[in-house]
């Protein structure tokens, strides 16, 4: 009934949009028509002339139509609001995604459509057109690619990418427009007329790396992190090249003769591009960053600053003519490092998601034109050109990027092997952007028709989807071992501080400690330290304290037990399960979905449509809690001989086949603050998944509860010890009811009790002696070693004793 | 009592794991970390740093010696010249010994993550404590069996329902240890 529905709406939409289209055709009848039917002339009473004084006088219109006023927003509502519905329609037929991409299927409708319109002897609004495009659909896409860029792998890339984007398009332009050219020579192919610098002119437009289509083809193919930032950074640096290399060749085309001198020019047209683009986008990005230093009063437009400056820099380098790209996404990507620390959550969220919005829409509406206007061009079509220029381009590039590979992989510590250099050559080829790009294409040029239906073709034959290439199914012993070694590697890194993460270069420590000691300070709000860790808890708090009343209450499973050995020694004696095959697929999406992502070195590529997932930091923070207090009960434990004991009271107590799920509102509530206070007094987001931790140094110790969970859960609660701020109560009352303990935030320099709880414990009286043991916790850079020593000596015997009463 | 600045002169009659520029920024990171310039790391100074990662309790024991409480830098130095990427083109000296940073060294740390007690094998439960760890909170207690008797299954050859340290090496050939096991800052 779905797939139902979702088609019934379409076909009425696009009924919608041809009588949104034969209206206009009734456009060319005045006014009157309308008016004579339905308007009346004004009414008497305001004393106006009649404008028709042959009608009859006044009767107040009850229902009028005024179509030409709103005509333009309202056909614009309406196509977005088709694609919209297309691409709601192929979600909701999901089997039709797996063969064919979403883009193809938006070109199909637009087919569809533009066919109909054809029929209508309608024409299409001109979406494709130059202006319309550069200034308004390309720029949310790229905007989106640039701020949710993963800067530090393509920082690490930037050789290779420059390599590949510049060398590379020079290489792939210069063949394709030459042996264009020599195809062209032939008379029986009748295209004499197009001389060398139209060919290399086109050439340059087909042979540059479209991001747009780049990221969609990829979007679902296992595509691994390296090929993805250097595809996506040539994307963003060919777009330098194209425009020098596109002015270049235009401006040739139309002298007769070619100098050396041009040539050097060109080059040095190249650098000014480059650069300039580099530098607008600071400027603009440096802007964004300083203005929304103090925009704390104004939060609700925070989101504005970082469109419009992002616009801005665009536009002033269309102004100079440099490259427009490039100049987005530094500037993206330096207002993301700076605006996201500085703005408020709510803003942080809202500038992600419209980020997201528009570029999804602009995609959408682009490849629903290029099917459109397919139909709806005049056509010059010339198979012999198109077929070759699609056998050229394809041929080329992947030359190209053969050749390219060679010479650069020694230089490269990771290497592309031919299975990545596949798909850097087909990732490379054109799309919507090399089509509005020869749609400019002055009418001077005589085969302009020729060139539109070549790229239009071309871009049609690239978007078939790539076979999905296997992914190997790891073992699963792979699997689990690949990602602790990659949690291990990262833990090394944060060992080795905060020059683990770059290669060693001066540059990169040079530039590291120029951003900490200038741009921080001037571009970063004053962190007045209480207030933000203070609404930060608040607001975590908040939303824990709605999650908990959410969630049923009788979930806690009623006797936890651990997996004690016992247990476990039976299964052992258990005869080998047989795995079926769907069980061990589940497996693998179980690893896959659950095991903690790791900050700064993979972030989730694969799909382009939806946000980046934050939740594991949040999870993260939560195990943090957890291993501190494992490596707590582990020093206690290195002195026992039994190491049993150790290790079955290191799991959470959960029975076998216990439900994790309610389990984890409660203790992201309880552990979520400390990480917090942490993260945000050392100066980083928690949001920002991908920086470095500033080394803290413990302040407290973190008291250990652990104490046999009884059946009941509404046991009495104690109080908090004195210093609990107020705004904590109210938001503990729902816990109250589950018999939990609040947890104490942390202010920072006072030696507070913090109280940690876990989700299966119970209030038990020993623990009214506990709290007021010295607890350890954290806090930034104030190292107190009394409470430490005595902490950790007083708190040894408590949990020991703890413990001991569990388990008896 | 300060560390000296150079390293202590014992080092460099053993083979220096790293290059000296390395050994001088290591150094730096060691009194950095080891906040009361005692000399010698604890494991509470090392876990500061790593309380973010699910393992992070693991990757401290790693620095500890079996029995002992503090780490001083020539240990902490070893430890890390594990994740020096391994250099190719190295003259295979049968005479030297094997540098730390060899694959198969790599290797042998990382199964020593998994494998605290020593024995020389990944027994169900030590593998079942390191998927809880890793695993996010959303996975049951049945599946996280599933997996890791899946995992031994896989792996386990000899049927004592623990992984020995050639299965972990052979299960893990075709994976790229260096790159995924490798600091270039060591470099």
């Amino acid at each position: 009934m779905r797939t139902n529905s979702g088609v019934i709406c379409m076909i009425f939409v696009l009924f919608l949009c041809c009588t949104t289209g034969k209206c206009k055709l009734e456009e060319t009848k005045p006014t009157n028509s309308v008016s004579l039917d339905t308007v009346k002339p004004h009414p008497n009473d305001i004393g106006e002339p009649q404008p028709y004084p042959e009608e009859e006088q006044g009767k107040l219109p009850v229902f009028t139509m005024n179509y030409s006023r709103i005509q333009i927003p309202f056909e614009f509502t309406l196509w977005v609001l088709l694609a919209s519905f297309s691409k709601i329609g192929f979600h909701i037929y999901q089997k039709i995604t797996i063969w064919i991409p979403e883009s193809c299927l938006l070109i199909g409708i637009g087919l569809i459509v533009g066919g109909i319109m054809y029929s209508v002897k309608e024409e299409p609004p001109a979406v494709l057109s130059s202006d319309v495009f550069f200034l308004y659909m390309l720029l949310p896409i790229v905007l989106d690619n640039g701020y949710f860029m993963p800067t530090r792998p393509f920082f690490e890339n930037v050789g290779t990418v420059l390599w590949y984007a510049v060398v590379g398009a020079l290489w792939n332009s210069i063949g394709i427009g030459l042996s264009l050219f020599a195809i062209c020579q032939f008379e029986v192919f009748d295209l004499q007329d197009i001389n060398l610098q139209e060919n290399l002119l086109f050439a340059s437009i087909i042979s540059a790396v479209d991001p747009v289509a780049v990221l969609n083809v990829f979007e679902d193919v296992g595509v691994n992190e390296q090929i993805y930032i250097v595809i996506f950074g040539e994307g963003l640096f060919s777009d330098a090249v194209t425009v020098v290399l596109y002015s270049m060749f235009a401006f040739l085309a139309n002298m007769p003769a070619i100098d050396s001198i041009d040539v050097f020019l060109g080059v040095a047209r190249f650098f000014v591009v480059g650069i300039g683009g580099v530098l607008f986008g600071l400027l603009f990005g440096f802007m964004a960053a300083f203005t929304s230093r103090f925009t704390s009063r104004v939060q609700e437009i925070e989101p504005l600053f970082v469109f419009m400056f992002s616009y801005l820099a665009y536009l002033v380098a269309e102004l100079f003519a440099i490259s427009s790209v490039m100049a987005i996404i530094i500037c993206a990507i330096t207002m993301k490092y700076y605006v996201e620390e500085n703005v408020s959550q709510r803003s942080c969220t809202t500038i992600r998601h419209v980020v997201k919005m528009l570029a999804t829409i602009s995609e959408t509406l682009i490849f629903f034109f290029l099917g459109v206007v397919t139909i709806t061009t005049v056509h010059e079509w010339n198979w012999a050109y198109i077929l070759f220029t699609l056998l050229f381009a394809f041929l080329w590039r992947g030359l190209g990027i053969l050749v390219l590979t060679q010479i650069i992989n020694p230089f490269r510590t990771i290497q592309f092997n031919l299975k990545d250099q596949f798909g850097l050559a087909y990732g490379g080829l054109r799309g919507a952007i090399c089509f509005a790009l020869v749609f400019t294409l002055g009418d001077t040029i005589n085969r302009r028709n020729l060139f539109v239906t070549a790229s239009v073709s071309f871009a049609k034959v690239f978007y078939i989807k790539i076979r999905r290439t296997n992914k190997d199914l790891n073992t699963i012993n792979v699997e689990i071992h690949t990602r602790t070694m990659e949690h291990l590697l990262c833990g090394i890194d944060d060992l080795c501080g905060q020059w683990g993460h770059y290669t060693g270069k001066t540059s990169r420590d040079s530039f590291k400690m120029f951003n900490d000691r200038f741009l921080r300070r001037i571009l970063l709000r004053d962190r007045k330290a209480e207030s933000s860790i203070v609404s930060m808890y608040k607001k975590l708090e908040l939303q824990n304290a709605i999650e908990l009343l959410d969630t049923t209450m009788g979930d806690i499973s009623a006797a936890p037990s651990l997996l004690s050995l016992q247990d476990e020694k039976k299964e052992a004696s258990r005869p080998k399960k047989k795995f079926k095959a769907t069980d061990i697929r589940k497996m693998h999406d179980i690893l896959s979905k659950n095991m903690y992502r790791i900050r700064q070195r993979t972030t989730a590529f694969t799909s382009k449509y939806s946000l980046p997932d934050d939740s594991q930091t949040r999870e993260i923070l939560i195990r943090r809690h957890a291993s501190i207090r494992r490596s707590l009960r582990a020093e206690n434990f290195r002195e026992q001989p039994a190491q049993n004991i150790s290790k079955s009271l290191r799991y959470y107590s959960l029975q076998p086949g216990g439900n994790l799920d309610s389990a984890l509102p409660l203790r992201r509530r309880s552990h979520a603050i400390p990480e917090v206070d942490r993260l945000r007094s050392s100066g980083v987001s928690p949001r920002s998944s991908s920086r470095s931790l500033i080394p803290m140094s413990k302040l407290n110790t973190i008291e250990e509860k652990r104490s046999p969970v009884e059946a009941s859960v509404a046991s009495t609660h104690p109080l908090e010890p004195s210093s609990t701020e107020d705004h904590l109560d109210e938001v503990f009352t729902g816990s109250r009811v589950r018999g939990r303990r609040a947890p104490v935030p942390a202010a920072r320099r006072r030696g507070q009790n913090r109280v940690d709880e876990d989700e299966d414990e119970n209030i038990s009286e020993s623990q009214g002696e506990e709290r007021h043991l010295p607890p350890r916790g954290w806090a930034p850079e104030n190292r107190d070693l009394g409470a430490n020593e005595a902490g950790n000596s007083l708190l040894r015997p408590s949990s020991l004793r703890s413990q001991r009463s569990w388990r008896t | 009592m300060n560390p000296e600045p150079e390293p202590e002169p014992r080092l460099n009659l053993c083979v220096i794991p790293v290059s000296a520029a390395v050994l001088l920024r290591l150094h730096q990171r060691f009194q950095f970390l080891d906040k009361d310039s005692r000399g010698h790391l604890r494991s509470e100074d090392l876990e500061a740093e790593l309380s973010e990662n699910p393992i992070g309790d693991r990757i401290v024991g790693a620095f500890f010696q079996p029995g002992q409480e503090t780490v001083d830098f020539p240990s902490f130095v070893r430890v890390l010249a594990h994740f020096r990427p391994t250099e190719k083109n190295r003259t295979r000296d049968g005479v030297q010994p094997e540098p730390a940073n060899s694959r198969n060294r790599k290797l042998k740390f990382a199964f020593q993550l998994y494998d605290q007690d020593r024995d020389g094998k990944i027994s169900r439960t030590e593998l079942l404590q390191v998927l809880r760890e890793m695993l996010g909170l959303q996975v049951t207690e049945e599946q996280l069996q599933s997996i890791a008797e899946r995992a031994i299954q896989e792996a386990d050859l000899d049927r004592d329902d623990a992984i020995c340290f050639d299965k972990f090496r052979k299960s893990l050939e075709k994976v790229d240890i260096d790159h995924k096991m490798s600091v270039r800052f060591l470099e």
